[in-house]
């Protein structure tokens, strides 16, 4: 079903964690769906993405594309980052199957809410940026039910 | 990958070797067709009937109530389909419930587009038919009654006597979807009140492709395959020969083995659920604890999704499936869980483990320790997790 490379991105996913502090965090996705990304983004005074950490709920696409979304933006200018595309992730991972192709969209939304996250703390407009799409707090009433 | 570990016995079984050995002759030596009046054809004919009768020994039923198909799905869509058809001058109102297999719900879904109406019955905390609320559906223009036996996600056994006390005090027909109970829990048609009865070969280690409706002498239903007239011309078309015979040899050793093998794997499966429910933190067990088939356990996971919990498991060389959205292709999970009423992050991280008589003790403690293991992994991956965690601290 999955690329050699999904797999290994799922199996040992790059980047997994949190970053204290962190310039920009984004949350997109909502768990009713069955998807969610966190991505946390750490930018130097020069606008260079220093270090990027996710966490994903999530299939294994969802946790690849998270994985692979990381690594092409790390060390990038926040102008590369936002060309980071749904595209690019998937061509990246050497395709996804059809109806895992809303798991790469996810990834991208990701990276734009943290910078959203980013530009908004500092008072700093981004080219090309929009409000982010998803909202994690959407459903929020159902979430995180104990039993 | 080291050894295998099937835990997936309500998705298909492995054909048992005995069941191979019986079907085998008919493919190369007893190939004849059983409506030629040579010998070969003959020896056909006399297989399917020794099948028929072992499969009707089962049930309680008559020889001449077992009609063959190919499979769990065209009984469920020749009884629903062809008894509303047959019954259209009473009525045109159907009563199933919310939790059917699909092969009942997407043929209701279809007769509903046809200008039948269906009322789908909820269940309870469990996947538990409430009688009263059935009883009140009872309208006099009801035709059919249609609960399956036990449920192929959470294994919840249904009052299916009672059930068909109940439709047989209104003289409404009643169908029962026995695909997952059939061979696992006794059955009698006649002490449970069943006019209808699905059942697959497959799921008792018999072949795929092979299935059955019981049809209660005097229920009239139509045929739905037209053609020839095997089957009473009731279901045409040239008989399944080695696959009825391989369901017949399935049927009896099921039979015999019963009881033996229910109170086995019911030990091992409470071992499961035990070990799980006490060594995983915010686990769940789906379905009744007690009214369930012997070999079904049902767990959720909470902040974890099912599919990547699989991908885990099958690289652990286990097998299970899940109800998450990721695995039935579409974005909403499991229709049985929402209706047991788990809220939809919860039911994506379902994890539905079936034994057979072939696992062992060992098997499940493996399961347990990698599904400890991955369950940890997932969680330390997920944002859910993190938010709970820091809610909490």
């Amino acid at each position: 079903m999955y690329s050699e490379k999904v797999m290994d991105h799922f199996q040992n996913p790059r980047n997994v964690g949190e970053i204290e502090n962190a310039s920009g965090v984004g949350t997109v996705g909502n768990a009713k769906c069955g998807d969610i990304m966190r991505i946390y983004l750490d930018i130097d005074d020069q606008g260079v993405i220093r270090d990027c950490k996710f966490k994903t709920f999530g299939c294994g696409a969802a946790v690849a594309t998270s994985s692979m979304a990381t690594e092409l933006v790390k060390g990038k200018t926040i102008q590369e980052a936002m060309e980071v595309t749904n595209k690019a992730v998937m061509e990246a991972l050497d395709g996804l199957p059809p109806v895992k192709v809303h798991c790469s969209l996810l990834a991208e939304e990701a990276i734009h809410a943290a910078l959203w996250d980013y530009a908004g703390k500092h008072g700093i407009k981004i080219e090309g940026l929009e409000k982010p799409k998803s909202d994690i707090h959407e459903g929020e009433e159902d979430e995180q039910e104990e039993y | 990958m080291g050894k295998l570990i099937y835990l997936d016995n309500a998705a298909t079984t492995r054909t048992s070797p005995e069941v191979l050995e019986a079907m085998l002759p008919y493919f190369t030596e007893h190939y004849g067709n059983a409506s030629g009046i040579y010998s070969l054809g003959q020896e056909s004919k006399e297989a399917i009937t020794r099948a028929r009768g072992e499969i009707a020994a089962v049930l309680g039923a008559k020889e001449n109530e077992i009609y063959f198909t190919a499979g769990g799905s065209e009984a469920d869509n020749w009884a629903l389909k062809a008894a509303a058809e047959a019954y259209v001058g009473k009525g045109k109102h159907i009563i199933t419930t919310k939790i059917e297999h699909h092969a009942i719900l997407h043929t209701c879904a279809y007769l509903e587009a046809q200008g039948y109406e269906v009322t789908y019955l909820d269940v309870d905390e469990f996947g538990e038919v409430k009688l009263s609320e059935l009883k009140k559906a009872i309208r006099p223009d009801t035709i059919l009654i249609s609960v399956m036996f036990a449920n192929n996600e959470i294994g919840t056994l249904q009052p299916i006597k009672e059930i068909g006390e109940i439709a047989h005090e209104h003289g409404i027909l009643f169908h029962t979807d026995a695909v997952q109970a059939f061979g696992q829990v006794p059955i009698d048609v006649d002490a449970l009140h069943i006019d209808m009865l699905s059942s697959s070969a497959h799921k008792l280690h018999g072949p795929k492709g092979i299935g059955f409706l019981y049809i209660r002498k005097g229920v009239k239903i139509r045929s739905f395959i037209h053609g020839g007239a095997q089957e009473r011309k009731r279901r045409a078309g040239t008989e399944n020969v080695p696959g009825i015979v391989g369901y017949g040899k399935a049927a009896s050793i099921a039979a015999a083995s019963l009881e033996e093998r229910a109170a086995k794997e019911t030990k091992l499966r409470d071992y499961l659920i035990e070990r799980v429910m006490k060594e995983v933190p915010y686990a769940r067990l789906n379905g009744h604890p007690k009214k369930r088939l012997p070999n079904n356990a049902n767990f959720c996971f909470q902040f974890v999704e099912g599919e990547s919990l699989l991908i885990m498991l099958d690289m652990e060389g286990i097998c299970g499936s899940s109800g998450s959205a990721c695995t039935s292709g579409s974005l909403d999970p499991s229709h049985v869980l929402l209706a047991i009423g788990l809220p939809h992050e919860i039911a994506h991280g379902s994890l539905r483990l079936t034994l057979s008589e072939e696992t062992t003790r060992e098997d499940i403690d493996d399961t347990v320790e990698a599904v400890k293991r991955i369950v940890e992994k997932l969680r330390n991956m997920s944002p859910l997790y993190e938010d709970f965690v820091k809610k909490h601290q």
